[in-house]
């Protein structure tokens, strides 16, 4: 038993401890505050074992996973769970434990209103989240990853669906969950068929196979395109992220926690573990790059229409989720999932930061808030610390990771996607500073303009969140500047070479959509109808979603609920007609025998010497 | 006399018997009834027993008849009951049982 497997199996038991505790305690559970608590400290400890382990694994060679059998069968254990600690992994599990940390402090501060019950309920779904994501991060092989996958797919449900009296977050909810379960149908098929011609579902064991060059490639595109199903899904890529945007009706925290640091880039994490089995099927890697360029590409074009400053969030998760993609279709996945890594930390800070506004404003709409600047000074550093990261300035967390997938992109040859991803890049930075320009400088917006500001906070001062929120903040705020001041001095050794200009051109492309958007919304000097006007089919499209929503709903309508509607003829009136007609004829039958029992003892016994008189004569009867 | 004709007797009495049984109103008369039936069986059992040499249908005969006189008392207390209670020995009238 290693080290670092028995520190990460520490840290993955102590979330799943709290969980129990929460989920079997219910007066615990209904006290709120105190279940918070629980779980904060709880998950406090798993980040220290996560460090632990992770320190732990950049010191062992090779770490073998610690195994328990849990399908036997004759031959061998069918599947196994346990604990796969190797350098990828544990990174992965300190980034979940630390993000999910912070979080749950700053929900103490953002959900200070909520009923106890309900809060304390929140903190059981954390505390499971954390559980089965460190599942999935830590998963040996495939059916414990696919459970876990599962498994975050329910917490996500639940957390979106937090608020589940607003019908908006139900339904946000449900939608999240099918649109992603359609993706793990495919990652489930894509399992089984690996599973027939290996034989095995553990990494390792697989690894193996592809070193020896025992496993048959013929087909094995089919497999990979369906694993790569799961990551479409679960990653919020062209054409399944048409849920990640409405899944920010859940709370800011969850937000920041499942759908940009952690959850949505399982799909990311997944291919990056398998990046031995891609690399056999090219074709299929170079659907995933096209596909997550374009994600990537559309994902930017819809954050600069977007109004609601989670919704373009969102977006940009979407398109930063494209960029981690195209670099693993180029077949340099580490540079993914880097930028998964330092993305994780920024885009935290950036909901987060989001959090304290909308806390602070009382709502979404970056037009209601303006001169945030003087009233959230705080608030607004950190925000533009990730702000900046994510537009890729140098010295800021985000500005290596991505030169370094512009830089796999270019190296992978895919020069399509390289242009896509380098117009996002130009897009990320113009509509985070759109955000940025509208919200925290300018004028402040004008009482009772926004209907929901002025009325729950009209005449209050705006200020800074509580320090339970601020901590988080510039905790990740320092540590988005840390990563890119390290990177910046340890510049690590590339697997590949990048031309020279690349640098230049990506610092080029970020400064120009921060200069766009400076000239458009702060110093008016453009204008933003007539910047609008000049992209004005493009626009009218980003606005409708380019319709893509409208077509699933099309879909649903006509595809799913006529098939529905002939399903249920056939079960109305040819199922349930079978058992009608036949129900009918009992009673029928039942009806007609009711009339030989007269009640008369004479007629029985006339029955019985009949039959007796009958049956002798059969006996002899003549053959 | 031969065997047949005890056991021609014996199914003439339990012919009978049986006639009584489904043709009797009278609950009373159908107990009659019964009672020839059994003793048509205790004739064939006698005649058997003789036959065959084998005493054991003679014991048997024993038993028949005892148990005859116990099931008599138990049925004519129950047509007394009946009686009581509903007013009437008359099989046809006593019809709780239909269907």
């Amino acid at each position: 038993m290693t080290d670092s497997a028995q520190f990460a199996l520490y840290c993955l038991l102590l979330p799943a401890g709290s969980f129990l505790l929460l989920a079997v305690m219910a007066p615990l559970r209904r006290s709120g505050r105190p279940a918070g608590f629980i779980s904060i400290v709880f998950s406090a400890a798993a980040f220290g074992w996560a460090g632990r382990a992770w320190l732990a694994s950049s010191r062992e060679v090779f770490q073998p996973p610690l195994l328990w059998e849990w399908i036997p069968a004759e031959a061998g254990p069918l599947a196994t769970v346990g604990v796969l600690a190797d350098a990828d992994s544990t990174i992965m599990l300190v980034l979940v434990a630390l993000v999910s940390f912070l979080v749950q402090v700053y929900s103490l501060g953002y959900l200070a209103q909520e009923p106890a019950p309900g809060l304390g309920r929140y903190y059981a779904y954390q505390s499971l989240f954390a559980f089965s994501m460190m599942g999935l991060v830590l998963a040996p092989n495939f059916v414990q990853l696919f459970i876990c996958w599962e498994l975050v797919g329910l917490c996500s449900y639940l957390l979106i669906g937090y608020w589940y009296q607003k019908p908006e977050a139900a339904r946000a909810a449900v939608k999240a969950f099918w649109t992603t379960k359609a993706g793990d149908v495919g990652l489930l098929i894509g399992i089984v068929l690996l599973w027939q011609r290996t034989g095995t579902f553990d990494f390792l064991e697989l690894l193996m196979q592809v070193d020896a060059g025992t496993l048959p490639l013929e087909g094995l595109g089919l497999v990979t395109f369906c694993i790569y199903l799961g990551a479409v899904g679960k990653s919020a890529q062209f054409p399944l992220h048409v849920w990640l945007p409405d899944a920010m009706e859940g709370p800011t925290p969850v937000s920041a926690l499942i759908h940009a640091a952690t959850m949505v880039t399982a799909g990311v994490y997944l291919l990056k573990r398998l990046d031995w089995l891609f690399a056999l099927t090219p074709d299929v890697l170079a659907l995933v790059g096209w596909v997550g360029a374009f994600t990537a590409l559309l994902a930017a074009t819809l954050g600069c229409v977007q109004s609601d400053i989670k919704r373009v969030l969102a977006y940009s998760t979407v398109s930063q989720l494209g960029y981690m993609m195209a670099a693993i279709g180029a077949g340099f996945a580490s540079a993914g999932f880097l930028h998964l890594l330092t993305h994780g930390l920024f885009k935290a800070l950036l909901f987060l930061g989001a959090g304290a506004v909308i806390h602070a404003v009382g709502s979404n709409d970056i037009f209601q808030m303006g001169g945030l600047r003087r009233s959230m000074p705080q608030t607004t550093i950190v925000f533009l610390v990730g702000t900046l990261s994510l537009a890729g300035i140098p010295l800021f967390g985000g500005f290596f990771s991505k030169e370094e997938i512009l830089g796999a992109v270019w190296a992978g040859g895919l020069t399509g996607p390289f242009a896509m991803l380098v117009l996002a890049a130009f897009l990320t930075a113009f509509y985070m500073f759109r955000v940025v320009f509208i919200a925290f400088f300018g004028a402040p917006a004008a009482e009772g303009h926004g209907g929901h500001a002025g009325a729950g906070h009209g005449g209050v001062h705006l200020h800074d969140a509580p320090p339970s929120m601020t901590l988080p903040l510039w905790l990740l705020a320092i540590l988005s500047v840390g990563v890119g001041l390290f990177f910046t001095v340890h510049h690590p050794e590339p697997e590949f070479a990048a031309p020279g200009w690349l640098t230049p051109l990506a610092i080029a492309v970020a400064g120009g959509g921060i200069l766009l958007a400076w000239l458009t919304y702060h110093r008016r000097a453009v204008d933003a109808e007539r910047l609008a006007a000049v992209f004005g089919l493009v626009r009218e499209a980003a606005l409708a979603k380019f319709w893509l929503d409208d077509f699933f709903e099309a879909v649903y309508r006509g595809g799913l609920l006529a098939f529905s509607r002939a399903v249920g003829w056939m079960d109305r009136y040819l199922v349930d007609g079978i058992v009608n007609v036949l129900s009918a004829w009992t009673l029928v039958l039942g009806d007609r025998l009711r009339r030989i029992q007269s009640g008369q003892p004479q007629d029985y016994v006339y029955g019985v010497a009949f039959g007796l008189l009958l049956l002798l004569v059969l006996i002899q009867w003549p053959r | 006399m031969p065997l047949h004709a005890y056991l021609t007797l014996a199914a003439t009495l339990f012919a009978i018997g049986l006639f009584g049984v489904v043709t009797r109103r009278n609950t009373i008369g159908i107990l009659l009834g019964i009672e020839l039936m059994l003793n048509a069986v205790n004739i064939n059992l006698v005649a058997f027993a003789r036959f065959n040499g084998d005493p054991t249908g003679m014991v048997f005969t024993v038993f028949t008849i005892c148990i005859t006189v116990a099931e008599v008392a138990v049925g004519l207390a129950l047509v007394i009951l009946i009686f009581r209670i509903r007013r009437t020995v008359i099989a046809d009238h006593l019809d709780l049982l239909r269907g």
